[in-house]
Formats: structure tokens, C-alpha cells, sequence
């Protein structure tokens, strides 16, 4: 939602059925964590991805998530050619 | 293209859950963690021990040519019910990690498919991000092992 455009913490809200401070919380949340960046528009304060940051956390788990994915594909090969020994 | 395994690792907390959907009946996704000669097979570890029971026990062995390493893997199985959940601890000889405790949960989807859910809990927050920088490191490890073998050769 966020990363196609700039929005306010009410127009993010209104788009889940959890109440607005939950929703205020998670917000507060990924900006502690440097997800998401806010920036002051006369009253409203706007919430756009940072994507440089969201890059960086998905390159640290990826060579992980490789190796489990490589395993578990193999598993998988594996099992389908599994005959029951009798 | 979607992901077939995913990991949801928050930032700052000391777990994390792996989950992967098989093209396979949960039975035999079950199979390939309770057979030794089919976890050697994927897992591409030599089984020395397993002990699949509540209470029981477990020892891999590893090696890595590239790198002429062996590691040894071991650990205890605290709950082990076929074909819904296996329980256990994990902890690698001689690196700084200490033990961490997993939750394997084995779901049937379909009969043909079925889903497992690995939540994985490190000792700490810093522990974690070190283990998920394993495969990496490892990699870097490699890299330099072969730059020494070829450096040393033209002295």
C-alpha cells in the first residue's frame, strides 16, 4: 500500500478493521526501525517506505532463506520418487 | 513469482518461523524427517544417531569437502507425534551459538499437499541475526580459504 504512494496513518487505518491506535502503534514501530519514513505535510504527517532499509532486510535473510529453500526442494524431489518399501 | 519457502524474522526478537507447502501427502513430507537414509539424502548430513521419540536423541555429521570441515549437529528430540509435530533442540560443536530450540508443526493441506512450520528460538536477539548470517558467512569463508590455497601457492 505504502510502497505505491505517501499516506497518512488515517488512510492506512481505514484500509484494515484494527482500531486506529493499533494501527498508530505499528506505524511508530517501522519508523523506529527506520521501515518507514515520515514526513510533514501542514497538519498530516505522511508515511512512505523506505526502501533502501526494507532491501537491506530482505538481502541479511536471503542467503538463509536460500538454504532452507534449496533443502526443502530436494525433499520435495525426493519424495515424489519415494517408493514404499515393501 | 511467489516464494515457496518463507521466513518472517522481526527485527530485534530472538525467534523466527520457516514455512515451506509441499507438493506432498503430509505422510511422506513426515517420511523424509523420520527415515535417517532419506534426511542424509536432502539434508545432505551423514546420520549417526536418531532417536525418533519423546526423550530421545540425535547426532548429524556434515562435512565439507570445499572447505574440509566437518560439523557436527546434535541435539535432543523433547516430543516426537508422527505426522503432526516433532519438538527438539539443535546446537552445532565448537561454534559460539549455543542451543536453540525448534517446533516443527506438520500440517496436511490436501491430500496431496501439506505445509510444515519451523519456529526456531535463539538465546537471543544477537544470536539469531548471527546464525541467519551463517550461510553467508560461510560463503565468505570459502572465498577465502581459496584465496590462501592460491596465495600460498605462489610464494
Amino acid at each position: 500500500m505504502v510502497a505505491s504512494q505517501a499516506m497518512t496513518a488515517g488512510a492506512i487505518a481505514s484500509n484494515f478493521d484494527t482500531a486506529r491506535p493499533t494501527v498508530s502503534k505499528h506505524l511508530q514501530i517501522l519508523t523506529e526501525c527506520e521501515l518507514l519514513e515520515q514526513k510533514q505535510n501542514g497538519r498530516e504527517i505522511y508515511y512512505y517506505i523506505n526502501a533502501k532499509k526494507m532491501k537491506e532486510v530482505a538481502d541479511f535473510i536471503e542467503p538463509f532463506r536460500k538454504m532452507w529453500d534449496d533443502r526443502f526442494n530436494k525433499l520435495e524431489n525426493i519424495m515424489k520418487a519415494y517408493k514404499p518399501k515393501k | 513469482m511467489e516464494q515457496k519457502t518463507k521466513i518472517n524474522a522481526e527485527e530485534g526478537k530472538q525467534d523466527l518461523v520457516i514455512t515451506r507447502e509441499f507438493d506432498l501427502p503430509l505422510e511422506l513430507l513426515f517420511k523424509a524427517y523420520e527415515e535417517p537414509e532419506i534426511i542424509e539424502q536432502w539434508m545432505g548430513t551423514k546420520v549417526l544417531k536418531l532417536e525418533n521419540k519423546n526423550h530421545g536423541s540425535w547426532r548429524f555429521e556434515t562435512s565439507n569437502e570445499k572447505v574440509n570441515m566437518v560439523f557436527q549437529l546434535n541435539g535432543v528430540i523433547h516430543e516426537f507425534s508422527p505426522n503432526q509435530r516433532i519438538i527438539r533442540t539443535f546446537e552445532m560443536d565448537n561454534v559460539p551459538f549455543g542451543v536453540q530450540l525448534e517446533f516443527l508443526e506438520f500440517e496436511k493441506l490436501t491430500d496431496d499437499t501439506s505445509k510444515l512450520t519451523m519456529h526456531i528460538i535463539y538465546r537471543s536477539a544477537e544470536i539469531r541475526d548471527q546464525v541467519l548470517k551463517l550461510p553467508f558467512t560461510y560463503g565468505i569463508n570459502m572465498a577465502h580459504n581459496q584465496l590462501e590455497k592460491v596465495l600460498s601457492k605462489l610464494k
